[in-house]
C-alpha cells in the first residue's frame, strides 16, 4: 500500500513541479495562451460576454448542531467594483465550536474553540475572460491555514460555453493544545469546469477537481482502536483525490427551476463516494423565492480505516469521516426581497434549514456497542444586497 | 526544433475546435433571458455556499468539484 | 487561406488554426458595414409605431438592449446623454428592448431615466432579422439608410466612439 501510494504521489509530483514552475511571467504566458486557444479557436463575434460579479454585501449567522458538536457564528462579505473591469472583495467568517461529539466524549473531554477566517478576492475582467485571485487565512488556537488561489473563466462559442480553470495552494501549521505547533501540511487543488448552454432554458456543467495533500493529515487528538486498545491514529502523509461532478439545471415552468447533480469521488486512500442531489426552486409573487433539495451521499471506507483493528498496520484510523457510511439530507430555504429596483439594486433576507441523517456502517458507539448514527441540523440566516 | 508534447496537444486541440467552426451558437444572446435569471445559478450567495461546503467537507471524506472556490481550514 | 504544410512547427500550425477559426467566425456575421439596414416596424413604449424606412435622411443609432444584461443597463445613461446632445442636430436614437416582460422593461427604462424612444421587440423578430451576436449591440445608420458602424457589447469609453461617429455622419 505504501509503495503504490508513493508511486502515485511521484507521478503527481511531476505535474506539481511543472505547475509550480509557472510562476510570474511564464505562468501568465501559459494562462494567456490557454485563454487564446479556447477563445480564438471559436472566434465568437460576441464581445464582453463575461461580466464582473455584481457589487454585493452579505451578512450571515450560521449554525451547525449535530452529534454533540455545535458550531455557530457570524460571517460578512463585501464586494465592490472599482471600475467596469476590476472588483475587490473581502470576507470574515467566525466559527465558535463547542465540541462534545462522540469522539471527544468517549476519549477526552468537551471543549470550546473559536476559528476565524479572513478572505480577500480580486476579480478582473478582460474581454471574454474573468480572472479571480484569492487570499485566505484561517486561524484557530491549534491550526493555522493560509491559502492563495487563482481562477480563470472564459466564454467561448458565442458565450454558449464557459470554461474555467482554477488552482489553490494551502499551507497549514498543525498544532496541539499544550504542545504548540509541531507539524505542517500542504494542499494543492486543481479545478477544471465547463458549463454549456443547451437550450434557452437548460444548462449543463461538468466540474473536476484534483486535490493533493502532503504532511500531517490527521488529528493529533483522535485515537484509533487496535485490539480494543486506544492508540494515536496514524494517517499517511500524502493523499491525492479526484472528483467529477455533473450538473443539469433547467427552467421548467414559468418561474421555477429544477436541478440535479451527481458527483463521484475517489482517492489514494481508497475512499470512494457517490453523491446525488436534486432540487427545485420557485418564485412566488414578486418578492419570494423558495429553494428545496434532497441529497444522498454514500461513501466506502479508506483502506486503513477500522473501527477496531485486528492487526498491526502501518496506518490506522478510526476517524468515522473516513469510514463506510451514508448520509441523507433534506433542505429548504426561503428568500424575501424587501427592497428592489430591477437591474439596479435589491436587498433580501434569507433563511435556510437543512436536516442531515448520518448512518455509519462500520463505526460503533462504544457506549452502547451498536452502529452509530445521528442527526444534524444546519441553519443559515442572512441578508444580502446587490447594488 | 522538437515538438514539445504540450505544444502538439495545444495545436491539435485548436485544429479540432477549428473543425467545429461551422456550428453556430444555437441560443442567441437575445434568447438568454431565462438563463440570466439568478435562480439559474448554482450558487447565488457566496457566504451560504461556502458555509454549506465547509460543513460537508468537515463531515465527509469527499471533497471538491463543487464549484466553490476556497482553501481549507483543516478543521480537526 | 491555405493551410500550413505538415512540415511546419506546431506553433505555426496553431497560428493557422486560430486564423482559420477567426475567418470562419467573421464570415458568419451577415450584417456588415455598408449594407442597407433591414427595415422594420415596432411599437414603442408610448404606443406609437415606428418604422425605420421613414427615418431616411436622418442619422439613426439603434441600440438593442435587455433589462437582464448588465452592460446594457450601464450603457443607457450614456445613450441618453448622446441623444440629448445631438437630437437637435438631427440624430434619432432608438432603444430596441428584447425582454419577454414589457412591464419590467418599462420599469427599468423609467429608473434609468431613458430619454429616447424604447421600441419593444418581445417576439425577437427584429433581433433575428439583424442576426445579433451580442448583447448589447449598437448600430449607427447614415442618412441613406446604410449601416456604417457596428458595436458589439459595451465597455466604458465606447460612448466616445459613438459620439465621434455620429458627428461624422451628421456632417454628411
Amino acid at each position: 500500500m505504501v509503495a503504490t501510494d508513493v508511486k502515485r504521489a511521484g507521478r503527481f509530483a511531476r505535474v506539481r513541479r511543472w505547475l509550480s514552475s509557472l510562476r510570474g511571467g511564464r505562468g501568465a504566458l501559459v494562462a494567456v495562451r490557454a485563454a487564446q486557444l479556447l477563445g480564438g479557436a471559436m472566434a465568437a463575434t460576441s464581445a464582453g460576454a463575461v461580466a464582473l460579479p455584481e457589487d454585493r454585501a452579505e451578512a450571515m449567522a450560521h449554525l451547525y448542531d449535530g452529534g454533540g458538536t455545535k458550531a455557530s457564528g457570524p460571517a460578512v462579505l463585501v464586494r465592490k467594483s472599482v471600475n467596469d473591469q476590476l472588483a475587490l472583495s473581502a470576507s470574515y467568517y467566525v466559527d465558535m465550536v463547542s465540541n462534545a461529539s462522540i469522539d471527544v466524549v468517549t476519549t477526552a473531554s468537551p471543549y470550546h474553540e473559536k476559528r476565524e477566517a479572513y478572505d480577500l478576492g480580486l476579480d478582473y475582467v478582460v474581454r471574454d475572460s474573468l480572472m479571480t485571485l484569492t487570499l485566505g487565512n484561517s486561524k484557530e488556537p491549534d491550526y493555522i491555514a493560509d491559502t492563495w488561489g487563482a481562477d480563470i473563466s472564459h466564454d467561448v462559442f458565442g458565450g454558449m460555453t464557459t470554461v474555467s480553470l482554477g488552482f489553490t495552494h494551502g499551507s497549514d501549521r498543525v498544532g496541539k493544545k499544550d504542545i504548540g505547533f509541531f507539524d505542517t501540511a500542504h494542499h494543492w487543488q486543481y479545478r477544471l469546469g465547463v458549463t454549456q448552454i443547451l437550450t434557452p432554458r437548460w444548462l449543463a456543467s461538468v466540474n473536476t477537481e484534483v486535490v493533493s495533500d502532503d504532511g500531517f493529515l490527521g488529528s493529533p487528538y483522535r485515537v484509533a482502536r487496535v485490539f480494543g486498545a486506544a492508540v494515536p491514529e496514524r494517517n499517511p502523509r500524502t493523499r491525492t483525490s479526484r472528483a467529477v461532478k455533473f450538473r443539469v439545471i433547467g427552467d421548467v415552468g414559468d418561474r421555477d427551476i429544477v436541478h440535479a447533480d451527481y458527483r463521484y469521488f475517489w482517492d489514494t486512500w481508497e475512499i470512494r463516494s457517490h453523491t446525488v442531489e436534486t432540487g427545485y426552486s420557485r418564485y412566488f409573487g414578486n418578492a419570494w423565492l423558495a429553494d428545496s433539495f434532497v441529497r444522498f451521499n454514500s461513501q466506502h471506507k479508506a483502506s486503513f480505516y477500522s473501527d477496531n483493528a485486528t492487526s498491526e498496520t502501518t496506518y490506522v484510523s478510526r476517524n468515522r469521516q473516513l469510514g463506510t457510511y451514508t448520509d441523507v439530507s433534506v433542505g429548504a430555504s426561503l428568500s424575501y426581497t424587501f427592497a428592489q429596483v430591477p437591474g439596479v439594486y435589491d436587498a433580501k433576507v434569507h433563511a435556510g434549514y437543512e436536516f442531515v441523517h448520518y448512518n455509519y456502517k462500520d463505526f460503533t458507539d462504544i457506549r452502547t456497542g451498536s452502529l452509530y448514527s445521528y442527526n444534524a441540523s444546519v441553519l443559515q440566516l442572512y441578508l444580502t444586497a446587490n447594488f | 526544433m522538437h515538438a514539445n508534447p504540450m505544444r502538439a496537444a495545444a495545436a491539435l486541440l485548436a485544429l479540432a475546435l477549428c473543425g467545429c467552426a461551422p456550428i453556430e451558437p444555437w441560443v442567441k444572446p437575445y434568447e438568454r433571458e431565462r438563463l440570466a435569471d439568478p435562480i439559474m445559478q448554482s450558487q447565488r450567495d457566496a457566504l451560504a455556499a461556502r458555509h454549506q461546503e465547509h460543513v460537508r467537507v468537515v463531515r465527509e471524506g469527499a471533497r471538491g468539484a463543487t464549484g466553490v472556490q476556497g482553501g481549507g481550514c483543516g478543521c480537526n | 487561406m491555405t493551410p500550413a504544410t505538415p512540415r511546419t512547427s506546431p506553433l505555426r500550425r496553431l497560428a493557422c488554426a486560430l486564423l482559420l477559426g477567426a475567418a470562419a467566425g467573421l464570415a458568419q456575421a451577415a450584417i456588415a458595414p455598408q449594407q442597407k439596414a433591414p427595415d422594420f416596424t415596432l411599437r414603442s413604449m408610448d404606443g406609437r409605431n415606428m418604422r425605420l424606412a421613414e427615418l431616411r435622411g436622418r442619422v439613426v443609432l439603434v441600440n438593442f438592449w435587455a433589462t437582464w444584461c448588465g452592460p446594457c443597463r450601464q450603457e443607457m445613461p450614456q445613450l441618453s446623454k448622446l441623444y440629448d446632445r445631438y437630437r437637435g442636430a438631427g440624430l434619432v436614437l432608438l432603444g430596441v428592448n428584447v425582454d419577454d416582460d414589457v412591464r419590467r422593461a418599462a420599469d427599468v427604462a423609467g429608473k434609468l431615466a431613458v430619454t429616447f424612444p424604447v421600441l419593444l421587440d418581445t417576439d425577437k423578430q427584429v433581433s433575428k432579422l439583424y442576426e445579433l451576436n451580442s448583447m448589447p449591440s449598437t448600430l449607427i445608420i447614415d442618412r441613406d439608410g446604410r449601416i456604417r458602424f457596428i458595436h458589439l457589447g459595451y465597455r466604458d469609453g465606447y460612448e466616445a466612439a459613438y459620439e465621434r461617429q455620429i458627428r461624422d455622419l451628421l456632417k454628411e
